[in-house]
């Protein structure tokens, strides 16, 4: 069949190349993530300080984040940032050539950004649900506010808020699809480039799309079995 | 950064006409086929169940943009076989194939929203109406339906500001929506505050529609939540014989 024959390794197929764009797709959904997540739990803290700046800048952040489309929130941070560095480089020092900012980089930084914006309610939720009294009894115990967070709150949190945090990996596998239209190459645009090739775009789509479905499957049985690890010794209360 | 306005607000407004457009019909359209798709898969034919399941794994499994690509330019591929068929003239429009993604992607995801309100309305009020010897239709009428938009209510809005922001991929494939005008500006002046305006274009969209959603949503549920929320006495109060005014005010 011709589809075994479009989507070989080798030089007439286009199956490596396709590989390497999901390479691509991974590794920048790989590195995006812990800078996320890192980012959201910065939001969320900020969101539930007790200064009315950090609560407004917060609230600020995860609205605009929330309102735009990422495609849009892409553009911006790759025409933006691209032009920001250039501007701080030749005021630093106006020989300077031109600094290029490559799209997987502006691809981490603006899907990060968004994850965090998600991110930081879900956290912020998980948080507020906790027990506080369990902070007052090691506050009595005489922990620091740095442990109680590593040892107490943060296991916990983690339990609650991972639904919300698995939803948002895989939107963020799906939305890695859009770093495709500031050509990076990824698997979208790998796959774009194949079909412009070979005239054959129905073969080729049907391909990505069940790529994309498998990875997810997988994502959320991985999840779902991270759940049930989690909630293990939870007993069912009895409302 | 304000010439820029000046000069492009007239394109800008045409954009944002034409994401409303897509938005509204794509959403209408999903609202249409995901109440009778949730209503199969949650008390119809077992042969319904799988097709449904793998039809919301799907859509929900895959980026917009795969699913766009898949049905503007992978369709394109039976060119001949869809002139024959006498559909071309509806694959070969972008907008039409926008709607076609758009309004099944959010079907799926509508339909995963209704089946869980389909599932939360209490069993005791179904119960009640079928000893009443209410017929299937009467019940969905009456008291299966009403319960489950009110409790699908909040979710179906973000479901519809999602489609919203989603619907900006629809400019990849040359359609003049508020992204595409923006890009086509951005690409004629190199003026990065075009994205500027536009994502202030997108906030005041998302932020009207949430409000009108809110309103809409309590007009919905006022004879849960009365006409004017209460207002909890001050337990700090040392006036401990007064009522309080607003509460006996708004009864």
């Amino acid at each position: 069949m011709e589809w075994f024959q479009y989507l070989s390794f080798g030089d007439s197929g286009w199956g490596d190349e396709l590989l390497a764009g999901l390479g691509v797709t991974l590794s920048l959904a790989v590195v995006t993530l812990p800078l996320g997540l890192f980012l959201g739990f910065v939001v969320a803290a900020a969101s539930v300080s007790g200064r009315a700046v950090l609560r407004t800048s917060a609230l600020i952040f995860t609205t605009v984040i929330r309102g735009l489309p990422e495609l849009l929130t892409l553009f911006i941070i790759y025409h933006g940032a691209g032009l920001l560095i250039n501007s701080t480089v030749k005021w630093l020092n106006p020989d300077a050539g031109f600094v290029e900012l490559s799209p997987f980089v502006a691809g981490v930084i603006a899907l990060g950004l968004v994850f965090a914006g998600y991110a930081a309610e879900v956290l912020r939720g998980a948080w507020q649900s906790l027990d506080k009294g369990q902070c007052e009894a090691a506050q009595a115990v005489g922990m620091t506010r740095f442990d109680t967070f590593r040892l107490i709150e943060l296991p916990q949190m983690l339990r609650l808020a991972l639904p919300g945090l698995g939803n948002l990996w895989i939107n963020l596998l799906k939305d890695t699809a859009l770093v495709s239209v500031i050509a990076l190459n990824d698997l979208m645009r790998m796959t774009n480039i194949a079909v412009g090739a070979t005239k054959k775009p129905f073969v080729f789509f049907v391909t990505v799309c069940l790529v994309y479905w498998f990875i997810c499957i997988v994502c959320e049985w991985c999840i779902a079995k991270m759940e049930r690890r989690a909630n293990r010794g939870v007993r069912i209360s009895s409302s | 950064m304000f010439e820029l306005l000046i000069n492009y607000w007239p394109k800008l407004l045409n954009g944002a006409a034409m994401t409303l457009q897509l938005t509204f019909f794509s959403v209408a359209i999903a609202c249409l086929l995901s109440l009778p798709l949730a209503i199969l898969r949650r008390s119809g034919h077992v042969l319904w169940q799988w097709p449904i399941r793998l039809y919301v794994s799907f859509f929900r499994g895959t980026p917009l943009l795969a699913q766009l690509f898949l049905v503007y330019y992978g369709l394109g591929q039976f060119r001949p076989e869809l002139s024959e068929l006498g559909l071309w003239w509806f694959f070969r429009d972008p907008y039409y194939c926008a709607l076609l993604t758009f309004s099944l992607n959010s079907t799926a995801y509508q339909l995963e929203i209704l089946r869980g309100g389909l599932q939360a309305v209490p069993l005791g009020e179904i119960e009640a109406g079928l000893s009443l010897g209410m017929s299937s239709r009467l019940l969905y009428q009456r008291i299966i339906l009403p319960h489950t938009y009110r409790i699908a209510f909040p979710a179906l809005g973000n479901e519809i500001i999602l489609m919203l922001k989603g619907g900006a991929i629809a400019s990849v494939i040359t359609l003049m929506d508020v992204m595409g005008q923006t890009r086509r500006a951005f690409s004629q002046t190199f003026d990065i505050t075009i994205y500027f305006w536009a994502a202030l274009i997108y906030l005041a969209i998302t932020s009207i529609f949430v409000l009108i959603w809110r309103m809409v949503e309590r007009r919905l549920t006022r004879h849960i939540n009365g006409p004017v929320p209460k207002i909890a006495p001050n337990p700090m109060s040392t006036n401990t014989t007064a009522k309080n005014i607003e509460v006996s005010n708004a009864n």
